[in-house]
């Protein structure tokens, strides 16, 4: 079953220039690409490649200039109440009320997915110790945690409303290696139990590598390339995906302009 | 038939979960609550000295009716004040903390998330309003021995939906300037009551500010729970107020509502839905 399908998505953002002049600049230059149930598949790009724009399109955070999404076979646009039941994201910031604590924050959000107290209130610190959140701090307020704690709190959150549709927009980028390889053995978990399908969009080409089954390259907002991490190496005919991506799109990855969409 | 009243339940849930997010907020930010009080209670008595100012100045006036009337003016300003502030960072505090894309991305229906917001809004503000005006009535020694109480909660309960209405006009402000929409918000607070009589009668304006004071709900409130507490009257008596606020109710609500869901669009097709702060 198809859980995501995009054809030719577009999406523009006006940028100004000086008081009176405006120029449209495309941020997605006609997407298309499937994702299967159950499939994990990374978008790779540079920062303002359009990663994040097409995460909050399938998100319904973003109206579109052409082209259609489906999700389940729910249009994204026609249809964002039905969508948004299906989705939940985790981003590069864990976006909280800093002052509330990690069990508060996610239990007015769980409200928000039609969860009663009764529900959450086994659920909320099953899923935090799942996701390795200390049970003594489970009362701090966010700002006293870590960027790691944190990041595992939004993984607790997503998780909490059991979405089909992961969308993960750079979810390990600024945490040290440890707290890196723990958010992605929990992916990988979410995966295995939940059945759920996941768009990772990412700039590491290991977390690609290691937690995809297919990869796309996303290049000035076009998806140039898609294919499992081998076919793009025999593709390119290099050994490596950091190579690929550099014969892909004409630069290494590292070499990131400011994020723009 | 079972499937709407899921639906049903699931966004009262959604309701009562913002309800509940709120609460959490002022648990956690209860001190600063406390002096936001005590700075709302120094703004008021400023504007109620201003009775016996006048009858210090050798002005004859009936101290304790005018200070009742200024009292009353200033409470309502201040329950005004915080539905605009509360429904306003809607959007502007979930934008400040990045939790706005969260909150626009989960299956709650708009209007119930904006409702969740009003009602808390109401609930906080009859709460401070209620001390508010104990707190100074006391320190005033006000007797109000006609007043009726209940007839003025009745016409403040009528009004809140209009409040609540236009302040859902105002919280999509900050969708649209990220920078200046909250104070764009307290502008609207200011035109409102500036019309509205708020510490003088509606007659004493310019004839085009009185046609505005007709349209204001503020007005009809002010008046209504005035005559409710100076004069003892009954809700039969305030009837003359409460059915123009209803009036304006059944237009405000579903115009915020559409206000709302435009600024709503205008923020997702130019991505500004995005965390700023």
């Amino acid at each position: 079953m198809t859980a995501v399908e995009v054809t030719d998505l577009r999406k523009e953002f006006i940028r100004r220039e000086g008081r009176l002049r405006r120029r449209r600049v495309p941020a997605l230059r006609g997407v298309t690409l499937t994702i299967e149930r159950g499939e994990c598949v990374a978008v790779l790009g540079a920062n303002g490649s359009g990663k994040s724009t097409l995460v909050r399109l399938l998100a319904t955070l973003l109206l579109h200039d052409g082209g259609t999404a489906t999700v389940f076979g729910h249009d994204v646009f026609a249809e964002p109440r039905a969508v948004r039941r299906l989705v939940n994201r985790v981003s590069v910031e864990a976006s909280f009320f800093k002052k509330m604590s990690s069990t508060e924050n996610l239990s007015y959000a769980a409200r928000f997915y039609g969860l009663t107290p009764k529900e959450t209130s086994g659920r909320i610190p099953e899923i935090l110790e799942r996701v390795g959140f200390p049970v003594d701090r489970r009362g701090e307020s966010m700002e006293a945690l870590s960027r790691g704690m944190q990041q595992k709190v939004a993984l607790a959150r997503a998780l909490l409303t059991s979405p089909v549709l992961l969308l993960l927009d750079e979810p390990t980028t600024g945490l040290d290696p440890r707290s890196k390889l723990e958010v992605q053995k929990f992916i990988r978990e979410v995966r295995r139990a939940h059945d759920a399908t996941i768009l990772l969009c990412t700039h590491d080409l290991d977390e690609a590598e290691a937690l995809a089954d297919r990869i796309g390259i996303l290049a000035d907002g076009q998806l140039i390339a898609l294919g499992t991490a081998q076919e793009l190496k025999d593709r390119c005919g290099v050994e490596t995906l950091e190579k690929a991506f550099f014969a892909a799109t004409g630069r290494a990855l590292a070499e990131d302009a400011e994020d723009e969409d | 038939m079972r499937g709407a009243a899921a639906t049903l339940r699931g966004e009262l849930i959604g309701l009562a979960g913002v309800v509940e997010r709120n609460v959490y907020i002022v648990k956690r930010y209860v001190w600063w609550e406390v002096a936001f009080f005590v700075w709302t209670v120094a703004n008021t008595l400023t504007i109620v000295f201003i009775a016996k100012g006048i009858e210090a100045a050798g002005g004859t006036i009936d101290v304790d009716r005018t200070t009742t009337i200024l009292l009353i003016g200033a409470v309502i300003w201040a329950y005004l004040g915080i539905i605009f502030e509360i429904l306003t960072e809607t959007v502007q505090w979930e934008r400040w903390e990045g939790t706005i894309e969260y909150t626009f991305m989960a299956p709650l229906s708009r209007p119930m998330h904006l409702a969740g917001m009003g009602v808390f809004s109401v609930v906080y503000g009859v709460v401070r309003a209620v001390l508010l005006f104990v707190i100074v009535a006391a320190m005033f020694d006000l007797g109000l021995p006609n007043a009726n109480f209940a007839s003025a909660a009745v016409v403040l309960a009528v009004a809140s939906v209009s409040f609540v209405g236009i302040g859902m006009m105002t919280a999509v402000l900050p969708l649209i300037s990220p920078e200046k929409g909250v104070q764009l918000g307290f502008i609207a607070q200011g035109i409102l009551l500036v019309v509205s009589g708020v510490y003088y009668p509606v007659d004493v304006l310019p004839g085009w500010m009185q046609a505005l004071a007709t349209i204001s709900p503020a007005t009809y409130a002010l008046e209504g729970i005035r005559h409710a507490i100076l004069d003892g009257a009954g809700v039969g008596a305030v009837w003359s107020d409460i059915w123009p606020l209803l009036l304006i109710g059944a237009v405000a609500v579903p115009l915020g509502l559409e206000v709302f869901r435009r600024g709503e669009r205008y923020a997702k097709r130019h991505g500004k839905l995005k965390r700023s702060g």
